[in-house]
């Protein structure tokens, strides 16, 4: 108990005090993750919608694609994006293995198809008709689509909320190809496991509680907005 | 007719869904102002005709015509469809204020904020739904949600509605009808409707086009449709609730003599002796006496029969009947009490031959 109490305490110590490590790994971590979340809602989101419409031989194959890489495990994700990035490996010119770029990529990665298979999800689920509906307004295909995605907003929400939390909580990956740099490719998930790995649970529990928080109060924000849109 | 070409018109219009032909229209064309419904059973091809025209579903063949011009290069979907409007049976708004839904068409078409503002306005008042403009459309009833998707379809040239009551109960539906026909009337709004209820078929429509399996059986004006059906299944589809087929047996100048399962029955037309026909029998049109009666009547056709069945349809009775034959008659509650009929009664049908509208039967003809 003592070690929980004390890892708390020391939580409390390095937020109020602004430790200059411990808000660099979480500034990284918002980095890393929220732009790997963006990079996957822009191409999740339109690639989802476009095999939500399209009627397309091997349609269901892709679907049932999609709903997999759903479950990708990080690992495997970390295993190829590292084998890509590797000196000679196809993507071995850009350099990046071992940055926070890298990182990025990893992360896009787990993420596009669990926005992609919500965004898939949330499409389908509007009425059949509203799409003959806004293409009788005189909508072009374009300004449909998009109406339709405005309608899908709140299961989309829960999108952009899966893919987030699936990423700020993975370290698989980003340990593999980022390297879990002290002060360069250091997330918090990275930094809990190697400090956990040292003996030093006092610093572990406080990072694992700034996760924590940092996804608690993003969510909250994400949920607040749902919740106001919420039909009644 | 008056030189100028019908705002809509179809030629050799044909659709295929699936390998099977689910549309196919020789010709049909509305004028400008009409109201034109069509009416027929469900899978009869009504909305696929009218998601044709409005262009949301491409035919497999054949043209379409918008005031005289063809309208099927892509080129000029864009602008057609913005000129035509449609109204789905289920009212489809946006997870959005009533304003921002009745908005969105004109939005799609580039208008402007103040002119926008006024034109919402204008539309809601119509439908005399002014007070909802700020509400959710989805914190609102359904018939207000029909009203609200009827003022969607902003001031079209040409108007689709696809069932747009059907949704909605009988008192919603009668209020919402009665404004739509005030409105349709005063714009002037040419209207293609489908609907499954002849009731609000022959209250809204100038003429009525009845479908059955991708076909317009017959055109008409809802009179003409009513009383002088093509063919059995119109007639069935109208409200001809006998439907008796026979053969021509015996002619005496204006007036024919047909045998139905072996009873004469008198009727009026030009026929060949021996010819198949069909003889519909409108329910209000048959009489009910309980007994014989001993004054001569003009009712040329008198057959005792037994009550099978007594329906009762709110305001009157429908009274099915077996005089060797099967017919149908309308009752009011009144008569029913006076004539203290009941189901296993022996009654007296009777019906002038000059009622009875014949069918000349396809198969027979020559």
């Amino acid at each position: 108990m003592d070690l929980i109490l004390e890892g708390i305490l020391k939580a409390f110590h390095l937020l109020i005090t602004f430790d200059p490590e411990v808000m660099g790994i979480t500034l990284l971590s918002l980095q890393v993750s929220g732009t790997a979340t963006f990079i996957s809602l822009l191409i999740g989101i339109s690639i989802g919608t476009i095999v939500a419409l399209a009627e397309f031989p091997g349609r269901r194959f892709v679907v049932s694609l999609i709903n997999t890489g759903m479950g990708l495990p990080p690992v495997v994700v970390g295993l190829f994006v590292t084998i890509f990035l590797w000196r000679n490996g196809p993507l071995g010119f850009l350099g990046i293995l071992y940055t926070p770029a890298a990182m990025i990529l990893a992360q896009a990665v787990i993420a596009t198809p669990i926005v992609m298979g919500i965004t898939l999800a949330a499409i389908q689920a509007l009425p059949k008709n509203l799409r003959l509906q806004i293409l009788a307004l005189g909508a072009t295909r374009l300004q449909m689509v998009w109406i339709l995605i405005k309608e899908a907003k709140l299961p989309l929400l829960a999108g952009v909320m899966a893919g987030f939390g699936g990423v700020i909580s993975e370290v698989g990956a980003s340990i593999m190809v980022g390297g879990n740099i002290k002060g360069y490719s250091r997330v918090l998930t990275t930094a809990t496991v190697m400090e956990t790995s040292r003996g030093n649970f006092d610093i572990a529990i406080a990072l694992g509680i700034i996760l924590l928080l940092l996804a608690y109060f993003i969510n909250l924000i994400l949920t607040q907005i749902q919740q106001r849109e919420r039909p009644r | 007719m008056n030189g100028s070409p019908p705002i809509l018109a179809v030629k050799d219009l044909r659709v295929i869904k699936a390998g099977s032909l689910v549309l196919d229209i020789p010709a049909l064309m509305v004028e400008e102002g009409e109201i034109l419904s069509l009416i027929g059973p469900n899978g009869a091809g009504k909305t696929t005709l009218l998601q044709t025209v409005a262009r949301l579903i491409k035919p497999s063949a054949g043209d379409l015509f918008f005031k005289g011009q063809k309208a099927s290069s892509n080129h000029s979907d864009l602008e057609y469809r913005r000129r035509v409007a449609m109204v789905f049976q289920e009212p489809l708004l946006f997870d959005t204020t009533v304003f921002e839904n009745v908005a969105s068409g004109l939005k799609i078409r580039g208008m402007q904020r103040p002119e926008i503002r006024k034109i919402v306005a204008e539309n809601l008042e119509q439908f005399g739904i002014s007070h909802l403009l700020h509400r959710s459309a989805r914190k609102i009833s359904g018939g207000e949600a029909q009203r609200v998707a009827l003022a969607f379809a902003t001031r079209p040239e040409v108007l689709l509605l696809d069932e747009p009551f059907s949704s909605l109960d009988p008192p919603t539906r009668e209020s919402l009808l009665a404004d739509l026909e005030s409105i349709l009337r005063q714009t002037k709004t040419t209207t293609l409707m489908a609907t499954h209820d002849r009731m609000e078929a022959l209250r809204l429509s100038d003429r009525i086009a009845v479908m059955n399996q991708g076909r317009i059986l017959q055109v008409g004006p809802p009179a003409e449709v009513m009383n002088q059906p093509l063919d059995e299944f119109v007639a069935s589809f109208v409200g001809v609730e006998t439907i008796l087929p026979g053969r021509v047996i015996r002619k005496n100048g204006g007036s024919f003599v047909a045998s139905i399962m072996g009873h004469e029955v008198e009727a009026v037309g030009e026929v060949e002796l021996g010819e198949s026909v069909v003889f519909c029998i409108r329910p209000e049109n048959v009489t009910l006496a309980v007994h014989p009666s001993k004054e001569s009547s003009s009712a040329r056709n008198v057959f005792p029969g037994k009550i099978v069945k007594i329906i009762p349809l709110g305001l009157y009775h429908k009274v099915q009947l077996h005089c060797g034959f099967p017919l149908v008659a309308y009752v009011t509650g009144h008569s029913l009490e006076n004539l203290a009929l009941a189901e296993g009664q022996e009654v007296v049908a009777s019906f002038k031959a000059t009622s009875i509208h014949v069918v000349k039967k396809k198969g027979g003809r020559r």
